[in-house]
C-alpha cells in the first residue's frame, strides 16, 4: 500500500464523519483500520459509501465474535472498481444475546449469500434479507458453529498443535469420548421416535408458484410450472453442487442454488490450526489451483508479520501461480466444452497439459495437486535440477530432464502451441458460437453489484484485475496486460480465459529467464520459524486468483492461533448472480452458464 | 500364497492338441469372477479435490481402460463400482447412501483418500463424517491427500484381486431373499444414523454430561 493511497481511505472516511458524525466512530483498536458505523445508520452510510464515494463493489462480509467483550462484529471491505486500490473497511457490531443488523442486500446484492453464511454460522439475523435460511449447514442444524462458545462433537482442544492423543502412553481418540462413536452431537432430551426432519420443504415451498400465476409472455396458453432439481450428484454440476429451478415450459423462471455439500469447516478448522498449519489447508480450498490459495495466505500473514520476501521467492511464486492459472483456465475450458456435450475429448487435450505442469508441481513440492509450497517469508523449496520425465516404454527407467529446459520448452513452446491448438479447434466452432453467444449475459453493473470478481467481472467489460488494481509481488514489475471482453455472455467468459492464458504465458516468458539469473539466491528469507507470532490486530488480504479475488481475513489476538479465519472464495460470490443470469433461459443452458462461470466446491462450500 | 488370479484357462483334463484352441476348461467361479473383474464399471460420482486426481486418473495418461474401467456411468444403476472420492459430509451423506442402495449387486466401495476413509485433514470438522466406512461397506481404500492416479490404479487392481477372490457358492447377493437396503441416514438437529436411533434414544434419557473440554492447551512451543 502506498502513502497515496491509503490517504485516498483517510479522505473517504473523513467525509462520511462529516455527513454522518456521530453514527460513524473511528477503530482506534491497536491493529485495525476503517470506521465502526452505528447499526441503525449502516444502510444510509452503506449507500452513502457506495454513490458518494464510489466504492462500488462490496468484496468482503466478515463476521467476528468478540467473546469477552460480548459483541459480534460484521466487517464489510468495499472496492473502488475498476479505479482499483485497497479496500474501505467498515464495520458494524451487534450484542451476542440479540444478534440483529440491517441487511445490506438492498445495496449490494452482493451481500446476499454472504449475510446467509453469517446467519448460519454465528446466529446474525439480518433484517430486511429477502431469503435468510441456512445455507451451509442445513435447515434444522442445531446452532451456530462460528461461535467461539460453540463445541463440534470431535472436540479436543481449544489450540492445534495438541498437548498430546498418548496420555499416560495410551491412545486417547476424539471418537472414544463420543458415546456414538461418530462425530455427531445432540441437543439434551433429543428422541428420534415422532422426529421429522424439515428437509427440503422450506426450499421448494419457496419456489413453488401460486396457482394464478401466468407464463412468460405467453398470456393466451395455458403453461404449467414446474420445480425441477439438479445435483447434487449430477456430472454437470462440478461437484456436489445443486440447484433447484422452477421452469415455465423449458424457461427458467427462478433459480436457487443450494450449497454445503461439501462444507468442510475450513474456517473453524483454521481458528484452532496455527498460522503455519492452515497453509496446506488452503491448498484444498479450490484444489485446482492450490499454488495461488498458498500465495493469497502467504501475502495476507506476511503483511501482517511485515515480513519481507527475497526476489527469487517472488518469481517461483509467480511461475507457479501464473502456471496455477493456466492448468485453472485450461480445466475449465475443457470442462465447459463438457457441458456443452462434448463429453471429455476437449477435457483430455486439457488434461494433458496439466499433466506436464503438474510434473513439475510434482518435483518440486512433492505433491501434484496438494502443493503446501509457500512459507511466510519466501517458498519451501527451490526449483529441483531434475525432473522426472514420463518412461514411455516397459522397462524405460523414468528419463531425468533439466528443469530450466523443462521450463523454458514448456512456456515457450508447448503451451502456446496447445493454446493456438485449442483456440483454432474450438473458438470459431460453430456449436460454441450458438450455444455460448449472447447466453447468460451479465452486464457489468449488475456484475459488480452482484460482487463478481475475476474472469466473469472482465467478461462484462471491466478491466479489474488485482494485480494491476492493487498490486503485490512484483507484478507491478512485469509487463502484461489486463485482459478483458465486453459482451458478459457465456462466450466472452470463455474467450476471457484464452486470453488470460495468452497474459499468463507473457508473465512466464518474462520470469523463467530470469529464474536463470537468480539461480542460488536465497529462497526462503528469515530464520524459518515453526511458528509465528502475529501481532494483535485485523488485516484483509487479497489475492488475483484464477477464479477470481480470493481473500482472507485473519483477526489475530497476538496468540499462535488465529482469532478469526475468514476466507473470501471467488467461487461462493461469483455463484450470486446466477440466478440473475439464468433467468429467462432455457434449462440447458443454465449447465453451460454454471460451467462458464467456473466454480470449484471445495471453495465454494470451504 | 497362491496366484489369486490364475489364468482363465487351466485345466486339470488333458485336453486333445489340436482341440486347445477351441475348447478352455475352467471352474465357473474363475470364469464368472474373471468377466466380472475385467468390466467394473465406476460411478461418474465426484465429492471433492480426490474426484480431480479420478478424472486425471480416467484420462489419457492413466488409462483406466486397461483395465476395463473406463466406462463411467452418471446413473448408479449401471454401476459396479463407487468410488468415493473426498470428503463425506453430514449433508452429503443421506445422499451417498441412497445411490449406494439404488445401486446393483454385485457392488463394490471404493474409499479413495484420507478422507473418505477416516476423515482425513477434516476428521473434526462439524459437518464432517469421519469415513464413509460408518456407513456403507468399503472394499478397498486407497491411502493419499489425494492419491497419485499410481495409487488408485492399484486400488482398481486391488479390487480386482478381491473380485477373482470370490467364490460364487457364498456372495451374498445368490442367497434367498433381498439384500436390506442401508437405512438412509436424516438430517436432524445432527445426523441421525437411524441405525443408532436407539442408542440416541438412551442417551437423551441420560442427565446431560457437560462437555468437557480438555485443559487449555498451552502455547505451543515456538521454534
Amino acid at each position: 500500500m502506498t502513502d497515496t493511497t491509503s490517504e485516498t481511505v483517510h479522505s473517504a472516511t473523513d467525509l462520511l464523519f462529516e455527513k454522518f458524525g456521530d453514527a460513524i466512530q473511528a477503530d482506534d483498536r491497536e491493529g485495525y483500520e476503517g470506521v465502526i458505523v452505528s447499526s441503525d445508520q449502516l444502510v444510509d452510510v452503506a449507500q452513502s459509501i457506495r454513490d458518494d464515494l464510489g466504492y462500488n463493489l462490496l468484496t468482503n462480509l466478515s463476521y467476528v465474535d468478540y467473546l469477552a467483550d460480548d459483541f459480534f462484529e460484521v466487517v464489510y471491505h468495499a472496492y473502488r472498481v475498476p479505479a482499483g486500490g485497497p479496500p474501505l473497511t467498515f464495520r458494524a457490531r451487534t450484542p451476542r444475546n440479540e444478534a440483529i443488523l440491517p441487511s445490506l442486500t438492498g445495496v449490494w446484492p452482493s451481500a446476499d449469500f454472504q449475510e446467509r453464511e453469517a446467519w448460519d454460522l454465528m446466529g446474525i439475523r439480518f433484517a430486511g434479507h429477502p431469503n435468510l435460511k441456512r445455507i451451509l449447514t442445513w435447515e434444522g442444524f442445531e446452532g451456530h458453529p462460528m461461535r467461539k462458545d460453540w463445541r463440534e462433537p470431535f472436540y479436543e482442544e481449544d489450540n492445534k498443535p495438541f498437548k498430546t492423543r498418548w496420555p499416560g502412553g495410551e491412545v486417547d481418540r476424539a471418537e472414544m469420548r463420543v458415546p456414538y462413536g461418530m462425530n455427531v452431537q445432540y441437543p439434551a432430551g433429543f428422541t428420534v421416535d415422532g422426529y421429522s426432519p424439515e428437509g427440503d420443504a422450506a426450499l421448494y415451498a419457496g419456489l413453488a408458484v401460486p396457482e394464478s400465476a401466468s407464463g412468460i409472455g405467453v398470456q393466451q396458453i395455458k403453461t404449467d410450472q414446474l420445480v425441477v432439481n439438479l445435483g447434487p450428484q449430477h456430472p454437470s454440476t462440478h461437484g456436489v453442487f445443486r440447484m433447484t429451478v422452477t421452469l415455465d415450459g423449458e424457461t427458467i423462471t427462478r433459480l436457487e442454488p443450494v450449497m454445503g455439500y461439501l462444507h468442510r469447516n475450513h474456517e473453524q478448522i483454521g481458528e484452532r490450526n496455527t498460522y503455519l498449519m492452515n497453509m496446506p489447508y488452503t491448498d484444498r480450498l479450490d484444489y485446482i489451483s492450490s499454488m495461488a490459495n498458498n500465495m493469497a495466505y502467504a501475502i495476507t500473514v506476511e503483511k501482517m508479520l511485515g515480513q519481507e520476501v527475497p526476489y527469487r521467492a517472488e518469481l517461483l511464486r509467480v511461475l507457479m501461480v501464473e502456471l496455477t492459472r493456466i492448468v485453472n483456465h485450461y480445466w475449465a475450458i475443457g470442462f465447459l466444452l463438457n457441458d456443452l456435450g462434448a463429453f471429455f475429448t476437449p477435457s483430455l487435450y486439457a488434461i494433458l497439459e496439466r499433466e506436464l505442469v503438474l510434473d513439475l508441481f510434482e518435483a518440486t513440492t512433492g505433491s501434484r495437486m496438494m502443493c503446501n509450497y509457500m512459507r511466510f517469508g519466501g517458498v519451501a523449496y527451490d526449483l529441483p535440477p531434475y525432473i522426472g520425465g514420463p518412461a514411455v516404454k516397459p522397462g524405460d527407467r523414468a528419463r531425468e530432464l533439466d528443469t530450466l529446459q523443462f521450463l523454458n520448452d514448456l512456456v515457450f513452446e508447448r503451451l502456446p502451441r496447445s493454446l493456438d491448438e485449442l483456440d483454432r479447434l474450438l473458438t470459431t466452432n460453430e456449436v460454441i458460437i450458438t450455444r455460448c453467444k449472447g447466453v447468460g449475459v451479465l452486464p457489468a453493473d449488475v456484475a459488480i453489484a452482484y460482487g463478481a470478481t475475476g474472469p466473469v467481472l472482465r467478461a462484462s467489460g471491466v478491466p479489474y484485475d488485482l494485480r494491476r488494481a492493487d498490486p503485490y509481488s512484483i507484478y507491478n514489475d512485469l509487463d502484461f496486460d489486463v485482459a478483458v471482453r465486453y459482451n458478459g455472455d457465456t462466450y466472452d467468459r470463455y474467450l476471457i480465459r484464452m486470453d488470460e492464458v495468452r497474459q499468463s504465458l507473457r508473465i512466464l516468458q518474462q520470469v523463467v529467464p530470469m529464474l536463470k539469473e537468480t539461480a542460488g539466491e536465497d529462497y526462503w528469507a528469515g530464520k524459518r520459524p515453526y511458528n509465528v507470532r502475529v501481532p494483535v490486530g485485523e488485516h484483509y488480504g487479497h489475492h488475483e486468483n484464477p477464479k477470481g479475488e480470493l481473500g482472507f481475513h485473519i483477526v489475530s489476538d497476538g496468540t499462535a492461533n488465529p482469532y478469526r479465519y475468514h476466507i473470501r472464495a471467488p467461487s461462493f460470490i461469483n455463484i450470486t448472480p446466477l440466478e440473475e443470469m439464468c433467468r429467462g433461459s432455457k434449462i440447458a443452458d443454465a449447465i453451460i452458464i454454471l460451467g462458464s462461470i467456473d466454480i470449484v466446491l471445495g471453495e465454494l462450500d470451504r | 500364497m497362491a496366484d489369486p488370479t490364475p489364468a482363465i484357462h487351466n485345466p486339470d483334463y488333458p485336453i486333445p492338441e489340436e482341440l486347445r484352441n477351441n475348447i478352455a476348461i475352467t471352474t465357473l467361479d474363475r470364469i464368472y469372477n474373471w468377466s466380472r473383474a475385467k468390466s467394473v464399471w465406476p460411478m461418474l460420482f465426484g465429492l471433492a479435490c480426490c474426484a480431480i486426481e479420478m478424472i486425471a486418473t480416467a484420462a489419457a495418461r492413466y488409462d483406466p481402460s486397461r483395465f476395463g474401467m473406463e466406462v463411467m456411468r452418471p446413473s448408479p444403476r449401471q454401476c459396479d463400482l463407487m468410488i468415493v472420492s473426498g470428503t463425506v459430509t453430514k449433508k452429503m451423506v443421506p445422499q451417498i447412501v441412497r445411490l449406494y442402495n439404488q445401486m446393483a449387486e454385485p457392488r463394490y466401495v471404493l474409499a479413495m483418500g484420507a478422507c473418505a476413509s477416516g476423515g482425513g485433514p477434516f476428521k473434526e470438522g462439524y459437518n464432517v463424517v469421519d469415513g464413509i466406512d460408518k456407513f456403507l461397506p468399503v472394499d478397498v481404500y486407497v491411502p493419499g491427500c489425494p492419491p497419485t492416479p499410481q495409487a488408485l490404479l492399484h486400488g482398481f487392481i486391488t479390487l480386482h484381486e478381491k473380485i477373482e477372490s470370490q467364490s460364487i457358492t457364498t456372495v451374498p447377493w445368490y442367497r434367498k431373499g433381498e439384500s436390506e437396503a442401508i437405512p438412509v441416514p436424516i438430517l436432524g438437529p445432527d445426523l441421525i444414523d437411524l441405525r443408532q436411533a436407539s442408542l440416541i434414544n438412551y442417551m437423551s434419557t441420560q442427565t446431560p454430561e457437560p462437555p468437557q473440554p480438555a485443559a487449555a492447551a498451552e502455547e505451543p512451543v515456538a521454534g
